[in-house]
């Protein structure tokens, strides 16, 4: 609810909104655009040139064949060349998309000179009428993102948002209120608990951090939860051979315990086993967190499915597809397994290429690991977003 | 009767928030007359404690395991001396608009103490919860039926009920043990269990679960008719020529 408002989310909008992207040339929708549009065009042409209605449809008939074999070569390289292309600057990126339209007008007008004479105009006219359609569809592409882009940073926004239930704010402090007048050491312990908690939960949270902290910090959840839940909330720690320098997305682990509690432990009277396992194993930290979870037709889904794409999400954004994250319902439990690469920060003079962000802070160091065997390296956020 | 102090049960499955809530009602206190009779974990456990110790209001959370607040107030109104419900929750939920809409009486967690005393103030003219009213309450399936037995309050759970009879004025419930009477509408019933039972005639809901299968019976008239067999009972139970197409589908459902 008020996290809504946090210096986190804001920069989430401005990360996405900012920089133009091509289209995504793999996308069914982006190829009916580009088809549509070309043979719309098409048919003004035909109307123009064509005086006599009765003729129209053949000049239609013409103009849009000719168009065809090119079009669709052009879009073929494209979809082929779509996952490079959306590596590389938007500016590099439309000229090879203009290359593309080019060539491929190029190659089937040798082609219909040598079989189709009737087709067949002059090289420079439709060399520069593929160069219009191209710049006239990237153009309108761009306007298209531009006028999208609130509503997607909106969706983003709103998953966010559902990373801390309300439900917990209130829950924690009301907790911390009951032990005011009775016990209260143990309530200045909570609201320290709390406001690590929450001044985590506000930040800006694009920087990867080392494990070791989000354990804390899921730490200081749990016991805040244990305050109001008692003996009902059992934590099974097993966290002895974690990494601890590991680096993690933040709040990779905190909203899935959130969820565990949820749905795990407050719907049943009796105790309950929250279990957090994080190894090393092959280069890789593994996490495994499983909670009691008894199906009572699907009430409470909705949450937990938005935090786990929403998670799913930024280790994607962090770690590409070196990380995954797996979650599967057992006869009684529910278990989630969060797989990631193990890397860890490179010492600050090291030589690498520091990509910093408009608020000063270092994003990431394009940088090797020390360990010669481990050669992946972290990527910095802007270029994973492509 | 303005003398007798406010008799007051507290339900909440969290011991902090209960512990507060008598925080609060002992502040109370001095504004007035009030004494806390009883603490439960559950409206299962606060059900109990109504049939021993007579209560004039029950201040109880709304999201409980095993029974929710709103289940509660409903099987409340069968106690003889029918208290009062304040509802309490620790998030202003869209679901609470209809807890106003209906003149429902809710606390948001944390509470003031100003509020709980207006809220206590108000108690002794407060309309009384009905059926209708609760029914118009976003509220889950009841985990359990609630019939009376020699002036108690007896909780049937829901889970263990095999079949609903219409018979007259009563709906007899049946579990693997015994038979209960029910006074309510098999209608209501159908609409609010339809996942867990199957209507296989005019006056009979089947649970699924206990579906073992069909059973063609041809009587003396030589007209035939389907029969449900039962897990655990021995009887079996008419399918209506209106509702075969149940055979069918439950048919396929038990061989897939």
């Amino acid at each position: 609810m008020m996290l809504a408002y946090g210096p986190g989310m804001r920069s989430i909008i401005r990360h996405s909104g900012d920089a133009p992207a091509l289209p995504d040339l793999r996308n069914l929708g982006t190829t009916l655009r580009i088809l549509l549009a070309v043979n719309g065009a098409a048919v003004v042409a035909a109307l123009v040139r064509e005086p006599r209605w009765e003729a129209l449809p053949a000049a239609i008939v013409s103009t849009a064949g000719a168009l065809q074999p090119p079009l669709l070569l052009s879009l073929a390289v494209l979809w082929l060349a779509a996952p490079w292309l959306a590596r590389q600057p938007y500016r590099a990126g439309a000229v090879v998309v203009a290359g593309v339209a080019v060539a491929s007008t190029v190659a089937f007008h040798a082609l219909y000179s040598g079989f189709a004479p009737e087709w067949s105009g002059s090289l420079g006219r439709d060399v520069v009428l593929a160069l219009a359609a191209v710049a006239a569809l990237l153009y309108y592409f761009r306007l298209r993102a531009k006028a999208l882009s609130p509503a997607i940073a909106e969706a983003r926004l709103q998953a966010l948002q559902a990373r801390i239930r309300p439900h917990f704010l209130f829950n924690a402090i009301n907790g911390v209120l009951s032990l005011v007048r009775s016990d209260p050491r143990r309530a200045e312990d909570a609201l320290h608990d709390m406001a690590d908690l929450f001044r985590v939960l506000m930040r800006d949270n694009r920087d990867l951090a080392p494990l070791a902290d989000e354990v804390e910090l899921c730490r200081q959840y749990l016991d805040l939860e244990k305050l109001r839940l008692g003996e009902r909330l059992v934590v099974d720690w097993n966290v002895k051979s974690m990494p601890e320098d590991a680096l993690a997305p933040p709040l990779v682990l905190q909203p899935l315990l959130e969820n565990a509690v949820y749905h795990g432990i407050e719907p049943s009277t009796t105790p309950g086993i929250i279990s957090v396992n994080i190894f090393l194993s092959k280069g890789e930290v593994h996490a495994i967190l499983r909670n009691p979870y008894r199906d009572d037709g699907g009430r409470h889904h909705r949450g937990n499915r938005m935090a786990i794409a929403n998670i799913r999400e930024r280790l994607a954004l962090h770690f590409d597809a070196e990380a995954s994250l797996e979650s599967r319902t057992l006869r009684d439990s529910y278990e989630v397994h969060i797989r990631m690469p193990y890397r860890t920060v490179a010492p600050p003079k090291a030589a690498g290429e520091a990509r910093v962000h408009p608020a000063g802070n270092v994003v990431a160091l394009d940088q090797e690991r020390a360990k010669p065997r481990n050669r992946t390296a972290l990527r910095p956020l802007e270029a994973a977003r492509g | 009767m303005a003398d007798a102090p406010l008799r007051v049960l507290i339900v909440d499955d969290e011991a902090p928030a209960r512990r507060r809530l008598r925080e609060l009602l002992d502040d109370c206190a001095t504004a007035l007359p009030l004494a806390v009779v009883g603490e439960a974990q559950s409206g299962r456990e606060a059900v109990e404690l109504l049939q021993s110790v007579p209560v004039d209001l029950v201040l109880t959370d709304i999201h409980m395991p095993d029974m929710d607040g709103l289940e509660l107030a409903r099987h409340a109104l069968k106690v003889p001396h029918t208290p009062c419900v304040v509802f309490t929750t620790a998030f202003h939920e869209h679901a609470l608009q209809a807890f106003e809409v209906n003149a429902v009486d809710y606390l948001v967690k944390p509470v003031r103490v100003q509020r709980l005393l207006a809220a206590l103030q108000k108690v002794p003219k407060l309309r009384p919860l009905t059926n209708e009213r609760l029914a118009e309450l976003p509220s889950s399936a009841r985990r359990f039926l609630s019939v009376t037995e020699r002036s108690r309050v007896v909780l049937v759970p829901v889970e263990d009920v095999i079949y609903l009879k219409a018979e007259l004025k009563y709906i007899t419930v049946r579990t693997a043990q015994r038979e209960h009477l029910l006074e309510e509408s098999l209608t209501r019933l159908e609409q609010e269990f339809g996942n867990r039972f199957v209507r296989v005639h005019r006056n009979c809901l089947v649970a699924r679960d206990y579906i073992r299968g069909f059973e063609r019976v041809v009587n003396d008239d030589g007209d035939a008719h389907w029969e449900v067999l039962l897990h655990t009972l021995p009887e079996t139970l008419p399918v209506s020529r209106r509702q075969q197409f149940v055979v069918r589908e439950i048919g396929r459902e038990v061989a897939a």
